[in-house]
């Protein structure tokens, strides 16, 4: 290919959302040329879709809060299955994060001291979340978007050229990471706008293109949300951890159908929502857990004058993590007491007026106003679980992002593993983008500066090219978007919320031979915007997600966080010790065991003994963790 | 309630393209991108189309429907009558790509040209104090989700090419204003740049920006007059326009 468009740089980032761009931002800082490829228009990423806020403690609202209470707080929500030292990075930095943005230009809403507002979220122990109304996923976006914009602004003042260090590459999708002797040496993709390939050589990537939502059928993702990065990493010879776990947002829209499954933010819990069931029942009360017991308010009253009196009441449950939440809510549907289409209430107005609801919920207001003509000032919302993020992801280095086992690549956001755990916190995400956005940053950075370029090989660059004009070959072939329908259907009924062995193994049957079919997809039409043909690249990442999903989660037998299961419904402290390693040779994934890294003393010891008790076996505690 | 829906989709490029009639189920509740997915899905199934969160949140699903620019993904079919044929075409500002979706990238070229936002040199991290009604002022124009509306119907460029080299539009009238009124911000002459560089001035205010817009910032009003004033008060007062030449000050405050 004689004509290919080529470019050459030191960092190439794979998505612009949160995670992507501060990433971005770092490396530009350490004085790298970078890339940023997406493939939406600069600024739509899915972060924009985030709501509530971004977590960090830093104690504006609640003197209480640290680190440490963060750190714990993360931990129990994942249900110690976290990588202990992506919680306590994301815990300790979080705070600087935040505040730099406000250094870049974000306006969050003010305490009355003015300092950082923070809300009240489900699983923190304080209220944490740095918010911007129920907007602050757009904020983030935008900060970091004119911060790139700042920095090119700068580099056009030293070098003449605003786009010559830092460069946004948008509606570009990634087909594949090149590697040469082992090592990163570029990505392949296609401009949407044309299909016209294009070939970027560097000797690091920095993954970070978000979830998975779109394997299923009920989802608060967008079309972007096809698990690109998790398939590019396993192919590329990297490994995904636990991609079992994933989180179905206990609300989402349930009514008209065609707003199905977009999200209802959990701020609306934080601000005083109250979940029923047809029967009028505050249903939550039912489901709190016993290692939550001692945290969350057995009745209404109590749960009531938390609210006002946070110091000297437990917590409404309606504020337990997602999992809980979201299991509860598909009990109580098949229970026969859900709406009739298969939701349940959750009301805001019996506490908030009307005027306060509109101030910190706009968005929400307006979401249900316009889409399903109801006012969530005078009546309750129906809602239901929404598949919303996957915990799993990409193993990594916890300090530099670098994914194991492949020099040059690195991840963060979403789509890198291990932070989470089990569950993720609401709020979290936010500041994981931050936090181990910059941190990829500075790893790809570091990692460029000792490595030598690595060309791109003539056979590499065919074989990519091949891969991209093989559904134009041929005719008369499956249709992605069939395809892709009958993979949501798969993933919903078999590899959903509530799992059991035997659908798990149907599943993994199923997908194969999806799989199969797959390999004979034919578009029509040209290459140009094309979207038929865009699908079949997406779906072949999400056909690779969902396998390693359904074969971690035969797998795991226990239920814990974002995995449950019928056949083996209870938390098993063995397993806590283990990880599930996804890897890929060519053909099909294999999941293997590996042993979750043990927690140090001192992280240790910052939790009472008798809560690690119901985590962790006895020879565990008797330990004491890692010296 | 499933319906036939009449529908007639432009489709084409830059070179070429009509309009092309097609019948398509609609279902209660539905909005306009639904349809169009479906028409995708089944009938056209390389029909160009940008869309992102499906819920009036990432400004990505803009076109012009029956003629009036929308966001497709916060437009009920059902907000037409039952017999109306709904038209859906590309954005009219901007150059047609394929069917539905245009080039827009004039607006990333003109968010380059407006200065940066520029903390006190001395405010370290978590030092910041603001009061929440001062915050308020610019967090309006920060709702803005980057759906282009506003630019697609202001006839300042909407059939007027030549226009675009000296003229933001309002999308960035409210990026200045934002920063403008940043409590933190410390460039001072940003309504000046507005009137001198980015065109400001050829704004007659006819408001159509802020009919459009789907987060209903009150464009016109809240950032573009008030600009419009204080850039008036200082060019034609002779004792302020005294006053910046003799403290040699940056700008305007």
């Amino acid at each position: 290919m004689t004509n290919l468009e080529r470019h050459s740089y030191d960092v190439v980032v794979i998505g612009a959302g949160g995670a992507g761009l501060r990433a971005a931002v770092e490396a530009r800082e350490a004085g790298l040329r970078v890339a940023i490829i997406c493939k939406s228009l600069f600024g739509k990423a899915h972060t924009v879709m985030a709501e509530g806020g971004a977590a960090a403690s830093m104690g504006n609202v609640n003197d209480n809060d640290n680190w440490q209470v963060h750190f714990r707080d993360t931990m129990r929500g994942g249900k110690f299955l976290n990588h202990y030292r992506m919680a306590e990075l994301h815990a300790k930095e979080s705070p600087d994060r935040i505040w730099e943005l406000e250094q870049w230009g974000a306006l969050f809403d003010r305490t009355a001291e003015g300092k950082i507002s923070q809300r009240n979220f489900g699983g923190h122990e304080y209220p944490r979340l740095a918010h911007v109304g129920d907007r602050t996923g757009l904020e983030l976006i935008r900060t970091m978007q004119q911060r790139i914009v700042a920095l090119q602004q700068k580099d056009g003042k030293t070098y003449q050229s605003m786009e010559s260090h830092l460069k946004v590459f948008p509606e570009l999708t990634v087909t594949e990471i090149i590697k040469e002797d082992g090592k990163v040496a570029g990505v392949y993709g296609y401009w949407r706008e044309t299909g016209a390939e294009v070939l970027f050589e560097a000797p690091a990537v920095i993954i970070a293109t978000g979830g998975v939502g779109k394997t299923f059928k009920i989802t608060s993702n967008s079309w972007e949300g096809t698990g690109d990065g998790h398939a590019l990493a396993l192919k590329a010879g990297a490994n995904l951890v636990d991609m079992e776990f994933l989180q179905f947002h206990p609300t989402g829209m349930v009514w008209p159908p065609s707003v199905r499954g977009i999200l209802v933010t959990e701020s609306v819990r934080g601000e005083g929502g109250v979940l029923t069931n047809t029967k009028g029942e505050r249903f939550m009360f039912k489901y709190i857990p016993d290692v939550f017991k001692d945290k969350y308010a057995d009745n209404e009253e109590e749960a009531d004058r938390w609210y006002t009196d946070q110091d000297n009441n437990r917590r409404p449950p309606e504020l337990l993590p997602r999992d809980e939440v979201a299991r509860a809510i598909n009990s109580e549907v098949k229970a026969g007491r859900g709406t009739e289409h298969g939701g349940v209430f959750l009301d805001v107005s019996k506490r908030l007026s009307a005027e306060v609801i509109k101030k910190r919920l706009p968005s929400m207001w307006h979401q249900f106003y316009e889409l399903a003509g109801v006012d969530i000032t005078k009546e309750p919302m129906e809602v239901g679980p929404t598949c919303h993020y996957v915990m799993g992801g990409v193993e990594v280095e916890p300090d530099t992002a670098a994914a194991v086992g492949v020099p040059g690549l690195f991840a963060a956001g979403e789509v890198a593993g291990g932070m989470h755990g089990s569950n993720r916190l609401g709020g979290n995400s936010l500041s994981d983008l931050l936090v181990f956005g910059r941190r990829a940053g500075m790893g790809a950075a570091a990692y460029v500066k000792g490595a030598k370029p690595v060309a791109v090989s003539a056979a590499a660059i065919k074989s990519a090219a091949d891969r991209i004009e093989a559904p134009f070959t041929r005719s008369g072939g499956e249709n992605s978007y069939s395809l892709h329908a009958e993979l949501q259907e798969i993933t919903h009924n078999l590899v959903g919320i509530i799992r059991t062995g035997s659908e798990l193994k149907e599943a993994i049957e199923k997908i194969a031979e999806i799989r199969k079919r797959s390999a004979n997809v034919s578009v029509a039409g040209g290459r140009k915007f094309n979207p038929g043909f865009h699908l079949a690249f997406d779906l072949d990442n999400m056909l690779l997600v969902a396998e390693s999903t359904a074969k971690s989660a035969i797998s795991r037998e226990e239920s814990r966080g974002g995995h449950t299961r019928d056949d083996f419904p209870q938390l098993d402290n063995k397993w806590r010790q283990v990880n599930h390693i996804a890897s890929f040779n060519g053909t099909e994934v294999s999941v293997r065991k590996q042993a979750l890294p043990e927690i140090p003393k001192e992280l240790f010891d910052l939790f009472d003994v008798h809560e690690l008790e119901k985590y962790m076996t006895p020879e565990e505690i008797t330990k004491g963790g890692a010296r | 309630m499933a319906r036939n829906l009449k529908m007639r989709i432009w489709r084409g490029d830059a070179d070429n393209g009509a309009l092309q009639d097609v019948t398509v189920e609609a279902n209660e509740g539905e909005v306009v991108l639904d349809v169009i997915h479906r028409v995708q899905a089944t009938q056209m199934g390389d029909l160009a189309v940008r869309w992102n969160c499906k819920a009036g949140k990432c400004g990505s699903c803009s076109m012009e429907i029956n003629g009036k620019p929308r966001l497709a993904c916060m437009t009920q079919v059902a907000s037409y009558g039952d017999e109306e044929t709904i038209t859906v075409t590309p954005l009219r500002a901007f150059p047609v790509i394929k069917d539905l979706v245009t080039d827009v990238s004039f607006n990333y070229r003109k968010a380059m040209e407006i200065p940066s936002y520029e903390p006190p040199a001395n405010l370290k991290p978590g030092e910041a104090r603001m009061e929440q009604i001062d915050v308020e002022r610019s967090q309006e124009f920060r709702k803005c989700i980057e759906c282009f509306l506003c630019q697609d119907t202001c006839h300042v460029i909407r059939d007027h090419e030549e226009n675009k080299k000296s003229f933001a539009g309002p999308r960035f009238f409210i990026r200045i204003a934002e920063l403008d009124m940043h409590p933190l911000d410390i460039l001072k002459n940003r309504k000046q740049k507005a009137q001198e560089e980015h065109g400001l001035g050829m704004c007659n205010i006819t408001k159509c920006c802020t009919e459009v817009c789907p987060e209903h910032i009150r464009i016109t009003d809240n950032a573009i007059i008030p600009m419009k004033e204080r850039v008036v008060d200082v060019k034609y007062d002779p004792v302020r326009w005294l006053g910046t030449k003799i403290r040699k000050r940056e700008g305007i405050v």
